[in-house]
């Protein structure tokens, strides 16, 4: 893998640090007018999801991580494992538990995620930012009471809990913000 | 990307901040200077880097490297040498390999000196200047020393780099420290990241006596020779201005400026020309003085809030 240098340095490079491959979020300049150079780089670990600052001396390189995003469409699990496929080459990839982590609750047949490809191993699953479910669970709530309330907890298919309006029932399909976890509306048939 | 990055009334803001700047030293009496932005030669500090182009007379036959000026420091010390009296330049200097949110390769740079000032009686005028044009508090005096010693329980003059390289480590900074031989560079990180953001908050502080290893062109102490008569200006984590109490030995500069090449060799960069204009100037006598520069662009960010560079340039580097 490439070595690159403090300023080739720009968001969504991914460098190796501690034995981990990480993104890089932000790189800023530091210098003192009589002294030397530093890059503040503000870096997100990709397998512990880590958000951390680190200095370097400007002018200093570190290794690349042969890290690439491919979108998948999920399949099933098997328990294990999660299999995901490349609609056009069909080739199947299986993240496990920990590439997979909380986002199996959010895992659709056949929605697209973004698989995170470590040395082409998959470190991480992001889903599509929105998902359609299908509520499994909730309380009946009290008709004509739909404003104020801040809702009602509903579990869907995949074991998610969100917060639904008191009017949503079981049985109804919803749309969720993956990256907030919040209900966005009913789903449209 | 044709617009300005700085907004009209920013613009307008500057305009009156720099009036306001000129007006200080009009009631004092400081002469205003202009001297070239080009020279045959430039300074040998291992941590600048210059910009250098190809001049072609139409009246000689071989072509010239000049360079930019990275400050007007030369050119004014030989005013002074001339007999000038004080005077002050505002004026563009230009610093290769500088760029981001505090930093553009090309800025405004007011610099001045004060015959028969030493670097205590400059640092009155500077914070009578940031009272004036930025209506500070009165500023705080701290020096290096003590800055050390308070925020991070260390003392530079006498911590070894070992020491150091730990206080580095806990910070986080153990990559950086682990190989580094020289103690400036891991004293700079540590008042770089972990000083300048917890000093001259409320109002600006002038830090003194940096050490001699760091004097730059400042006078060595004659008290305590391991410090230099050196000050810098810092105000809500940005530093503002550098000043001397200035070194006039022509012979102890030359050395300075071989030393820095040296160094220069040593680190793999272009060894710099000697400024021989410079030295002879020191020969025939420098006045004792002192002079600082200030970076007016960072000047008229604290003055309107701005949290970029770009913020109050007509055009930043990528919009030039």
């Amino acid at each position: 893998m490439a070595n690159y240098s403090t300023n080739e340095f720009k968001a969504g490079l991914k460098i190796m640090l501690d034995g981990e491959p990480c993104n890089i979020l932000e790189n800023e300049y530091v210098k003192p007018g009589k002294g030397q150079a530093f890059n503040r780089v503000k870096i997100r670990k990709l397998i512990s999801g880590k958000v951390l600052e680190k200095t370097f001396k400007s002018g200093d390189s570190v290794e690349g991580a042969d890290v690439m995003d491919t979108d998948l469409a999920y399949l099933y699990t098997d328990g294990e494992f999660w299999h995901f496929m490349n609609n056009e080459t069909f080739e199947q990839i299986a993240a496990d538990e920990k590439a997979v982590g909380d986002t199996t609750k959010w895992l659709v047949e056949n929605d697209e995620c973004t698989i995170t490809l470590w040395n082409g191993s998959p470190i991480a699953v992001t889903p599509p930012n929105f998902v359609e479910l299908e509520i499994t669970e909730t309380d009946p709530g009290l008709k004509g009471d739909t404003a104020g309330t801040g809702g009602k907890p509903a579990t869907l298919s995949t074991g998610a809990v969100v917060r639904v309006p008191l009017f949503v029932q079981t049985g109804e399909v919803i749309k969720v913000d993956t990256r907030s976890g919040e209900y966005v509306s009913r789903a449209q048939k | 990307m044709w617009q300005p990055s700085a907004t009209i009334k920013a613009l307008r803001e500057r305009a009156a901040l720099i009036q306001s700047i000129r007006q200080f030293f009009i009631e004092r009496d400081v002469l205003e200077v202009e001297t070239p932005a080009f020279s045959a030669a430039s300074v040998t500090d291992v941590h600048l880097h210059t910009f250098s182009t190809r001049f072609h007379h139409p009246l000689k036959p071989d072509a010239q490297t000049l360079y930019l000026q990275t400050s007007p420091e030369f050119a004014m010390k030989r005013l002074l040498c001339a007999g000038s009296g004080a005077i002050f330049q505002l004026s563009k200097a230009f610093r290769n390999e500088e760029g981001g949110r505090f930093h553009n390769p090309e800025f405004t740079m007011l610099e001045w000196y004060r015959p028969g000032f030493d670097h205590f009686a400059l640092m009155n005028e500077v914070d009578a200047l940031l009272q004036a044009v930025l209506s500070t508090e009165p500023a705080d005096r701290m020096s290096y020393q003590e800055v050390f010693k308070t925020v991070l329980g260390i003392d530079p003059l006498t911590v070894g780099i070992e020491d150091l390289k730990s206080v580095c480590a806990e910070f986080g900074y153990a990559d950086i420290a682990v190989g580094e031989t020289d103690k400036d560079t891991l004293l700079q990180l540590l008042f770089s990241e972990q000083i300048e953001p917890k000093i001259g908050q409320a109002r600006p502080v002038l830090v003194y006596h940096f050490l001699a290893s760091q004097a730059a062109l400042a006078k060595i102490d004659e008290q305590d020779p391991r410090v230099a008569r050196r000050f810098e200006a810092y105000y809500k984590g940005i530093e503002l201005a550098n000043g001397f109490h200035e070194l006039s030995d022509a012979q102890e500069q030359r050395s300075r400026f071989e030393r820095d090449n040296q160094k220069r060799h040593v680190m793999g960069l272009p060894e710099m020309p000697i400024d021989a204009y410079f030295l002879e100037a020191l020969e025939s006598g420098l006045p004792d003085c002192a002079g600082v520069a200030l970076g007016v662009d960072r000047l008229i960010m604290l003055a309107l809030g701005a949290s970029r560079i770009s913020e109050v340039l007509a055009f930043d580097i990528d919009r030039a």
